[in-house]
C-alpha cells in the first residue's frame, strides 16, 4: 500500500537474528503477563479492566474538569501546572527555566511524551546537554535510534551491539557480560544524576484529586532524577490524568503485570510537589507540563476518543503478530504496535499515514490483552473506511474502490455472479500472476479452484 | 516566572476551549459522580500478613530479618554491616533501635549537602518504612523532615527497618488507609524488592541505578 | 418437543421448535474454492438426521468490503444475506470469521438504518458455526466419525475472540476414532490471512504463515484443523510452497470420514 515501507519491512523479516529477538523477547513477556493476570494470581483481573475502562471513559469525558481541578491541586502543594499545544512549547518552556536557573544538564527518566515531541534534539540545539538514564533509553541514545518498543526500547539490540556502542560512544574497554554493561552505565550516569540541574520525566498517571504525578519504574532512574536534581519537570499528555489516588490500586494492579508481568514495578513514586518545610532532599522546584500535541483532536469521535485510554504498557505489540514481524522501527511514529497503528492517523490525518491501519490481520490478540479495553480492531476498521473516503475525496484509489463497486454488484446478483464464477473456474489458472493475484502467489501457492461449486453440486442432488 | 507569561496562559485557555469544544460542552462541567473507588480486602488473617511479605520480598532476591524486640535490632545490624559504612535517617524509631548508635553509622543529618555527600559514598542506607505491603513485598516510605529520599536511593544496599504492626494486606489497603498521600508528603514511594533492569536481551539484572540490596529487618513487639 | 438454550452471543435465550431443518450458509470460499466443506458439513448434519436447506441465492456475507474500508457495499451485501435468509430458523456456517461478520459486525454496518439493525439483531441468534451447532443445538459430541492420524488444531482468531469458541471443536475432535490430537505451541496465534491483508502486507502475511507452520510441524501431526477455510487455503498454500507434507481439513471434513 502507498506510504508502506516496504523496503524496511522485507528487510526485518529477511533479517533472521532480528526476528528471532524480537520473538522471543515478546515470547517471554507475553509468558510474564499470562503468569500475572492468570485467575489464581488475579481474580479479579475482568472486573479490574471493566473497572478501568469506566474510569478513563469517564474522566476523558470530563478532562477539561479533570484537568483544571488536577491544577489547581498542583499549585495548593506549591508546585505549577504548565500548557503546552506543542513540542515546541514544551522545549521553549524548558529552555526559559534552564536559562533563567543557569542549569546545564538535565537527566531524564524514560517517556514516550518526551520522544514523541523530540526533546532532546530540540534541546541539544541550544546546548543544554540532555541524558538519558533509563538503561535501554541510554543505549539508544548513545545509538541515536528510537524506541524499538514503548516498554523494552532496546529489544532489537544484543550484547554484542550494546559493546560495540559502548566502546565507540564511551571509550570503554569491549565488555560484552551485561551484568558489566550495565555497571558501566550505572556508573557514567550516577556523576550525571549527581550533577544535573534538572530532572525530566514523563508521568503514568496525573493524579487530580491530588496534583500528583505517579511514576512507575524499576531501575531507581526516575527516583533519581526526581530526587536529585533542584528542578523536576514531569511532561506528560493531557490524557493521562484520573481522578483520584484511590483509583491507582485499579491502575497500578494492571500496568505493571500487563507491561512486564509484575504485580508492581519496583519503584511506584507518588509525587505531589517541592520538598516542603524541613526537608533534606527532593527539587525545589515541581513543574508539570500537559501537552496537547494533537490529542484534543483525538477527542471529537466518541467511539475513537477510547484511543486516549491508554496507559502505555505495551501488552498490544508484544501480541500483535504484526508487531512481531515488523518491529518497531516500520512504524512510522514513536508509537509502534496495533495502539500506534489506531493513534498515527489520528495525530498525523488519515492520509498521512493511511496504510497503518491496514497493517493487520485483524486477529484482535491486542484487544484480548489491553488492560483499560480499548476496541483496537473496531476502531482500525473505522479508520480504515476513512482512509478510503479521505482517498475518494482526493481522487485516488479509484481501482479498488471500483473493484468492490462491482464485486458488491455481483454479490447482490447471484445469477450473474455465479455464471461468471462457472466461467472463472475454467480460466483461472490461465490468469496472469499481478496485482493481487501476484502478491498472493509472491508467498504462497493458489488453491485449485474446485470443478463443481458447492452451488452446482446441490443443483445436482436436487434434480437427482 | 519563566517564559512569555501571556503564551503560556494563552495555551491554557486554547488547550481547554479545544476540549470543551470537542466533548460539545460550553463551559466546565462538574461531572457525575464516579463510582466509588474498587479497593479490595487483602481477604487475609492478620497475622499472616508478616510472612507472606517475607515470602513475597524474597521472591524478588530482597531479604527479611525477624527480630523480637528493638533491642534486638543493633547487634543484629552489627553483624550485617560489619566494617561497611551506612547512613542512617533521622527516623525516631532507628534510635529508639539502637541503630543511629552504631559505630558504622553516621546520622541526625540537618544539611542537604552533607547527607548527599554521605549517601553517595556510604555502603548502606538505613531507614525505617511507614508501612510495608504483605502482597507484593513492598516497603512504603513517605519523604518527611525524619526520613529523606536519597538514603533509600543511592548507596548500593537499602535496609528498612520497621515493627511488624506496620505490614499491611496490599496496596488496596495502603489506599483505604490514606486516602489522599498528598496531603501527607511530597513523596510517597513504594520500594518492592531491588532495582532491576532487563534492557539488554532480557536479561535480569540488579542494581542499575537503586540498591542491588533490599532489607527488611522486621520488629515484632514495638516498644521494648 | 421444545429446546430452551441460551445463545452465546448473550441476551437471547431462543426458544426453537425442536429443529429439524437447518438451511446452510456455505461461505463465497467454501463455494467456489472448497466446496468438499460444505459437502462434508451437509453430510454430516443429514447423518444426525437434520433435514438440509440450501438457499440459492446465497452469495457472501460481505466481510472483505467490511474489512477492507468499504462498510457501504458490504451494507449491500449484507442486506442481500438478511433478504435470503429472512425465513431460515436455524443457519449453520462453516465458518467462524462469516459467523462472527454476521452476528457481531452487521449491528454496525446498519447503524444509520435502524429497520435493518433490527433484522440483524433478530437474525443473529439463528446463526450458527458449525461445531457450536453440532454441540450446543444438535447437542453431540461424538457424531461417529472414524480418522487415522496425527492432528493438531489451529484456534481461527474470530472463532476465538469473537465467538469465544476453544474447547468445543477439540471436544469434538476428541471423540472421533482413531484420531490423536497433539495441541502446538503457537495455537492460538493468527495464520496470517486477514483477508485483502494477505495482498496488500505480503511478506507479513506470509511471515506470519511461517511461524504457525513452525510450530505445527513441532507437533510432527501429519493434518492442521480448522473450523474456518480461509485459514486453511493460506496456511496450505505456504506449506505446499515449502513442500511440506502436511494437509490442511477442515473439522466437517474429519468429522465425515468414517
Amino acid at each position: 500500500m502507498q506510504g508502506t515501507p516496504t523496503g524496511g519491512i522485507q528487510q526485518t523479516i529477511g533479517d533472521p537474528r532480528l526476528q528471532l529477538a524480537i520473538y522471543s523477547a515478546t515470547r517471554r513477556l507475553i509468558e510474564h503477563r499470562a503468569g500475572a493476570v492468570g485467575s489464581e494470581r488475579l481474580p479479579d483481573y475482568q472486573e479490574l479492566r471493566t473497572r478501568a475502562n469506566q474510569i478513563k471513559q469517564h474522566t476523558i469525558e470530563h478532562l477539561d474538569h479533570y484537568l483544571e481541578q488536577f491544577e489547581s491541586n498542583v499549585a495548593a502543594h506549591g508546585g505549577k501546572v504548565v500548557y503546552c499545544r506543542t513540542g515546541e512549547d514544551v522545549s521553549d518552556f524548558v529552555l526559559g527555566l534552564a536559562k533563567e536557573r543557569k542549569a546545564h544538564l538535565i537527566v531524564k527518566s524514560k517517556s514516550m511524551t518526551t520522544e514523541e515531541v523530540h526533546f532532546n534534539e530540540r534541546l541539544e540545539r541550544h546546548q543544554l546537554e540532555t541524558v538519558e538514564t533509563d538503561l535501554g533509553e541510554y543505549i539508544l541514545q548513545l545509538a541515536h535510534e528510537r524506541p524499538y518498543h514503548i516498554v523494552a526500547p532496546a529489544l532489537h539490540m544484543t550484547r554484542y551491539d550494546v559493546a560495540e556502542l559502548f566502546t565507540k560512544t564511551l571509550g570503554v574497554a569491549k565488555e560484552v557480560e551485561p551484568e558489566k554493561q550495565t555497571k558501566i552505565a550505572r556508573a557514567t550516569l550516577r556523576e550525571k544524576f549527581l550533577g544535573a540541574d534538572i530532572g525530566v520525566t514523563g508521568a503514568n498517571f496525573l493524579v487530580a484529586d491530588s496534583g500528583a504525578v505517579v511514576l512507575v519504574e524499576n531501575e531507581g532512574n526516575a527516583r533519581l532524577s526526581t530526587s536529585a536534581p533542584k528542578i523536576h519537570i514531569a511532561v506528560a499528555g493531557i490524557e493521562k490524568v484520573i481522578p483520584r489516588a484511590q483509583d491507582l490500586a485499579v491502575f497500578l494492579d494492571l500496568l505493571g503485570r500487563s507491561a512486564t508481568g509484575q504485580p508492581l514495578t519496583v519503584y511506584t513514586s507518588f509525587l505531589s510537589g517541592p520538598r516542603r518545610a524541613g526537608e533534606l532532599d527532593g527539587p525545589d522546584e515541581f513543574y508539570v507540563v500537559l501537552l496537547d500535541n494533537g490529542r484534543t483532536k483525538l477527542l471529537k469521535d466518541p467511539e475513537k476518543r477510547q484511543s486516549l485510554y491508554c496507559i502505555r504498557c505495551g501488552a498490544c505489540l508484544n501480541h500483535c503478530p504484526v508487531y512481531r514481524k515488523i518491529g518497531g522501527h516500520n512504524y512510522p511514529w514513536v508509537y509502534s504496535g496495533p495502539i500506534g497503528a489506531i493513534i498515527t492517523p489520528q495525530f498525523h490525518g488519515v492520509s498521512e499515514d493511511g496504510w497503518l491501519p491496514f497493517a493487520s490481520s485483524l486477529c484482535g490478540a491486542c484487544a484480548e490483552v489491553c488492560p483499560v479495553k480499548i476496541e483496537i480492531p473496531k476502531l482500525l476498521l473505522k479508520l480504515r473506511s476513512e482512509v478510503t473516503e479521505a482517498k475518494r475525496a482526493q481522487g485516488s484509489g479509484g481501482v479498488e474502490r471500483f473493484a468492490f463497486r462491482v464485486w458488491a454488484w455481483l454479490m447482490t446478483h447471484p445469477k450473474t455472479y455465479l455464471a461468471l464464477a462457472r466461467l472463472g473456474s475454467k480460466s483461472a489458472g490461465l490468469l496472469p500472476k499481478v496485482g493481487p493475484l501476484g502478491s498472493w502467489t509472491s508467498q504462497r501457492e493458489l488453491p485449485p479452484m474446485a470443478s463443481q461449486s458447492f452451488h452446482r453440486w446441490w443443483a445436482q442432488r436436487r434434480r437427482s | 516566572m519563566v517564559g512569555p507569561e501571556a503564551a503560556v496562559v494563552t495555551a491554557r485557555e486554547q488547550i481547554l476551549a479545544d476540549i470543551r469544544t470537542a466533548l460539545g460542552r460550553a463551559g466546565n462541567a462538574t461531572p457525575a459522580p464516579l463510582a466509588p473507588p474498587m479497593l479490595r480486602n487483602p481477604q487475609m488473617d492478620r497475622n499472616l500478613y508478616i510472612s507472606l511479605f517475607v515470602q513475597n520480598l524474597e521472591k524478588l532476591a530482597g531479604k527479611a530479618f525477624i527480630v523480637p524486640n528493638p533491642a534486638a535490632v543493633a547487634p543484629m545490624l552489627q553483624a550485617l554491616l560489619k566494617d561497611q559504612r551506612a547512613v542512617a535517617s533521622n527516623a525516631p524509631f532507628l534510635a529508639a533501635c539502637g541503630v543511629t548508635g552504631l559505630a558504622q553509622v553516621e546520622s541526625g543529618f540537618t544539611e542537604p549537602e552533607a547527607l548527599r555527600q554521605a549517601c553517595a559514598t556510604a555502603g548502606v542506607g538505613i531507614t525505617s518504612a511507614d508501612y510495608a505491603l504483605a502482597a507484593t513485598g513492598s516497603l512504603v516510605m513517605l519523604a518527611s523532615p525524619q526520613e529523606a529520599r536519597l538514603i533509600s536511593l543511592l548507596p548500593p544496599v537499602h535496609v528498612a527497618v520497621f515493627p511488624k504492626s506496620r505490614i499491611l494486606g496490599n496496596l488496596d489497603e495502603l489506599l483505604a488507609r490514606i486516602p489522599q498521600p498528598a496531603e501527607q508528603t511530597s513523596s510517597m514511594v513504594l520500594i518492592t524488592g531491588p532495582s532491576r533492569t532487563a534492557d539488554i536481551e532480557q536479561i535480569l539484572i540488579r542494581g542499575v541505578h537503586g540498591p542491588g540490596e533490599v532489607y527488611a529487618v522486621i520488629v515484632e513487639e514495638e516498644n521494648s | 418437543m421444545i429446546s430452551v438454550y441460551p445463545h452465546p452471543i448473550g441476551g437471547h435465550s431462543l426458544q426453537l421448535e425442536f429443529v429439524a431443518r437447518v438451511s446452510l450458509f456455505v461461505t463465497c470460499i467454501v463455494d467456489q474454492l472448497f466446496p468438499r466443506v460444505g459437502i462434508a458439513m451437509a453430510e454430516v448434519l443429514e447423518r444426525l438426521g437434520y433435514e438440509i436447506d440450501f438457499p440459492e441465492a446465497q452469495t457472501c456475507c460481505g466481510q472483505p468490503a467490511f474489512n477492507s474500508g468499504y462498510p457501504g457495499e458490504a451494507g449491500k451485501v449484507a442486506r442481500h444475506f438478511l433478504d435470503v435468509f429472512r425465513d431460515a430458523e436455524c443457519i449453520v456456517v462453516p465458518s467462524g470469521s462469516c459467523t462472527s461478520m454476521i452476528t457481531h459486525h452487521y449491528e454496525d454496518i446498519f447503524q444509520q438504518d435502524s429497520r435493518r439493525r433490527e433484522e440483524a439483531h433478530r437474525m443473529a441468534p439463528r446463526v450458527w458455526e458449525f461445531s457450536r451447532f453440532l454441540l450446543e443445538v444438535a447437542k453431540v459430541d461424538d457424531v461417529g466419525a472414524r480418522f487415522d492420524g496425527v492432528v493438531t488444531y489451529h484456534d481461527s482468531c474470530h472463532a476465538l475472540r469473537e465467538l469465544r469458541i476453544k474447547e468445543g471443536p477439540r471436544r469434538l475432535l476428541g471423540k472421533v476414532q482413531g484420531l490423536t490430537l497433539r495441541e502446538m505451541e503457537a495455537a492460538e496465534e493468527c495464520c496470517g490471512f486477514g483477508g485483502t491483508f494477505s495482498v496488500k502486507f505480503p511478506e507479513v502475511s506470509g511471515g506470519m504463515a511461517r511461524t504457525k507452520i513452525d510450530s505445527i510441524q513441532k507437533t510432527e501431526a501429519g493434518t492442521v484443523v480448522s473450523i474456518d477455510p480461509s485459514c486453511l487455503m493460506q496456511l496450505q498454500g505456504v506449506i505446499d510452497r515449502a513442500g511440506l507434507p502436511i494437509r490442511t481439513l477442515h473439522l466437517a471434513e474429519v468429522l465425515a470420514s468414517r
